[in-house]
């Protein structure tokens, strides 16, 4: 019991400890996401969708 | 089939709802069984007449190659929303005025400024602001997916619901049930009939965004579906209760003590991050493009803008607890994150201005446009004036004076209030076919409420900043120099400055109400055919 209470402690900490980077790198891979130079295309036509008439 | 099992089920509600009137423990607790019997009964009778009226097959999604878009609900609820806006303003100026003259509470238990403060809230975000964002989002989501919206009763449910809501909400304040939690008032019972509309309304966004035609889901789309996840998320969170009877209206929340302040505020400043902000923003990344019609400014810093939006204001709930029993740490966190959301939101402000960028002249003819370009203005006002206030130092002056309630105007007359009067202007003549009746009256309405909103709140902070200093003034020998009452004196002339701006914000809105009406009913077709069934514009 003692083992499985310590093991969860554990894992709860390394979550804890780790969230910072996982969330940093998670934004930082949007970021290279939104100015990827390939994506321009898309995104300059995505700019546009509101002023399309159907 | 879905009509079948809806009636059924409002049948078996109102059976409910009857047994909870005949055997309730409080008066209040009868009356809102009262009513959600008489609703649901109601309801069986049009979901029945609806079944009988309509052709055997249901609206087909599309027409010659055109989506055919649903916009019934969306009529609905725009008209709601200017209801309740008038409603809610009007309850606002009563309020302002009861505190300058406190004799027009009338000594009545249901005209007190405890029983209004919350009705006036209310009113103002969640039945303005929130049929607002109902409306835009169903028409956006429709335009930008070029797909007609999920479910044939599921949008009716969503609107109707809501608005039941509201009823059952702001009755209950004015009968004094509330469980005391700052804008998350309604009791038990409203909170769970709450959770179904809701749940209801993520689903019918979600099916509609499955269904799209456009490969890519378009930036606004984003923010109102963080709109809806997340108030689901905040309100399952903050509200959950234990009834003292299932037939009373009192019940006590589950958290206590510092946890429960926590849970409230992580609640209550996402409320104001994701449902005043992040869905306006929503309005704002469609509208301010179609109005002006320029492109979004950049397309990129939108999506940096909504991600950065989204990791940083979940953590800033603290800041409105600052020197409380909550950890010191914890109070330096929401501190923190608070600061960080200076770059998202003036990010965002910069890319809805710069929107105009090729258009700026537009700002001289169309008021319309200018009522939305000046409420990103507020925004970037008011997300400067937050993170400042939020900074522990300043906290300690500012906190709980009027600058609180002028910066929290700024924000919700200047950036919410004019934003979804934009919004409405542009969307009322779309969904009616029609003109816009006077773009004059519109420019009045943009005046009178412009200068309203400087008047409300630059007396705020003059009162808030006088009241923090008096709270804290000294004498040579270390007593207190002001009594409490002499700080209340000394605020008289602002709240009534701060009443006579509310009263030309009001005004303006009813100018409004009287624009938009005609525009429905009186206005000229657009250049396309016309004749949609007439529904009073409040």
């Amino acid at each position: 019991m003692k083992a499985i209470i310590q093991a969860e402690n554990f894992a709860s900490s390394l979550v804890g400890t780790l969230w910072t980077p996982i969330f940093v790198g998670i934004f930082v891979a949007i970021v290279v996401y939104a100015l990827w130079p390939r994506n321009k295309s898309l995104f300059d036509a995505a700019a546009r969708m509101p002023l399309r008439e159907d | 089939m879905g009509e079948a099992g809806l009636a059924l089920g409002f049948v078996v509600f109102a059976f409910v709802s009857f047994l909870g009137m005949a055997m309730g423990h409080d008066a209040a607790f009868s009356f809102h069984a009262a009513l959600a019997c008489a609703a649901s009964l109601i309801s069986v009778i049009v979901i029945c007449n609806r079944y009988l009226d309509r052709p055997a097959e249901l609206p087909p999604a599309e027409i010659g190659g055109r989506p055919n878009y649903n916009l019934g609900p969306i009529k609905f609820a725009s008209a709601m929303a200017m209801f309740w806006g008038i409603a809610g303003f009007t309850v606002g100026l009563i309020i302002a005025m009861q505190l300058a003259w406190p004799a027009l509470n009338f000594d009545l238990p249901w005209t007190t400024f405890g029983r209004l403060r919350p009705l006036h809230t209310s009113a103002v975000i969640f039945a303005f602001g929130g049929n607002v964002l109902i409306a835009t989002s169903f028409y956006v989501v429709q335009k930008t997916c070029r797909t007609r919206l999920a479910g044939d009763l599921a949008p009716w449910f969503v609107v109707v619901g809501y608005n039941f809501f509201i009823l059952i909400a702001g009755t209950g304040y004015l009968l004094g049930v509330t469980q005391s939690k700052e804008y998350a008032e309604p009791e038990w019972y409203a909170d769970f009939w709450l959770t179904i509309v809701w749940v209801t309304y993520l689903l019918v966004f979600l099916m509609t965004l499955v269904k799209r035609k456009e490969p890519h889901i378009f930036v606004a789309n984003w923010f109102y579906l963080a709109f809806i996840i997340t108030i689901a998320v905040l309100h399952l969170g903050n509200n959950p209760a234990l009834p003292v009877s299932f037939l009373g209206s009192k019940s006590y929340i589950a958290w206590g003590g510092v946890q429960d302040a926590m849970f409230q505020w992580w609640y209550g400043h996402n409320a104001v991050g994701f449902f005043l902000t992040a869905g306006f923003l929503a309005i704002m990344y469609y509208f301010i493009p179609k109005r002006a019609e320029r492109p979004v400014y950049s397309y990129r810093l939108s999506i940096i803008h909504f991600w950065a939006l989204i990791f940083l204001y979940i953590w800033a709930g603290p800041h409105h607890l600052h020197y409380t029993a909550l950890p010191d740490w914890a109070q330096t966190l929401g501190m923190t994150f608070s600061i960080m959301l200076w770059m998202p939101s003036w990010g965002g402000m910069i890319n809805g201005l710069m929107t105009l960028s090729g258009a700026w002249d537009k700002l001289r003819t169309d008021p319309v446009l200018r009522m939305m370009v000046v409420s990103v203005a507020f925004y970037g006002m008011s997300t400067f004036e937050g993170p400042m206030m939020s900074i522990k130092v300043v906290n300690s002056l500012s906190h709980y004076t009027d600058w609180t309630i002028g910066h929290v105007h700024s924000g919700a007359l200047g950036w919410v209030g004019f934003v979804s009067f934009g919004a409405l202007y542009c969307l009322i003549p779309w969904l009616w076919n029609r003109q816009l009746y006077s773009l004059k009256l519109v420019n009045w309405h943009f005046w009178i409420s412009t200068i309203g909103i400087v008047l409300y709140i630059s007396a705020m902070w003059v009162s808030g900043i006088l009241q923090g200093l008096m709270w804290r003034a000294y004498t040579s020998l270390g007593f207190l120099e002001y009594s409490f009452i002499e700080s209340v004196e000394a605020m008289h002339p602002f709240y009534i400055i701060r009443a006579a701006g509310g009263a030309l914000f009001l005004a303006g809105a009813l100018i409004m109400a009287f624009n938009l009406w005609m525009t429905v009913n009186a206005g000229r077709a657009s250049e396309t055919e016309g004749a949609a069934a007439l529904q009073p514009a409040e």
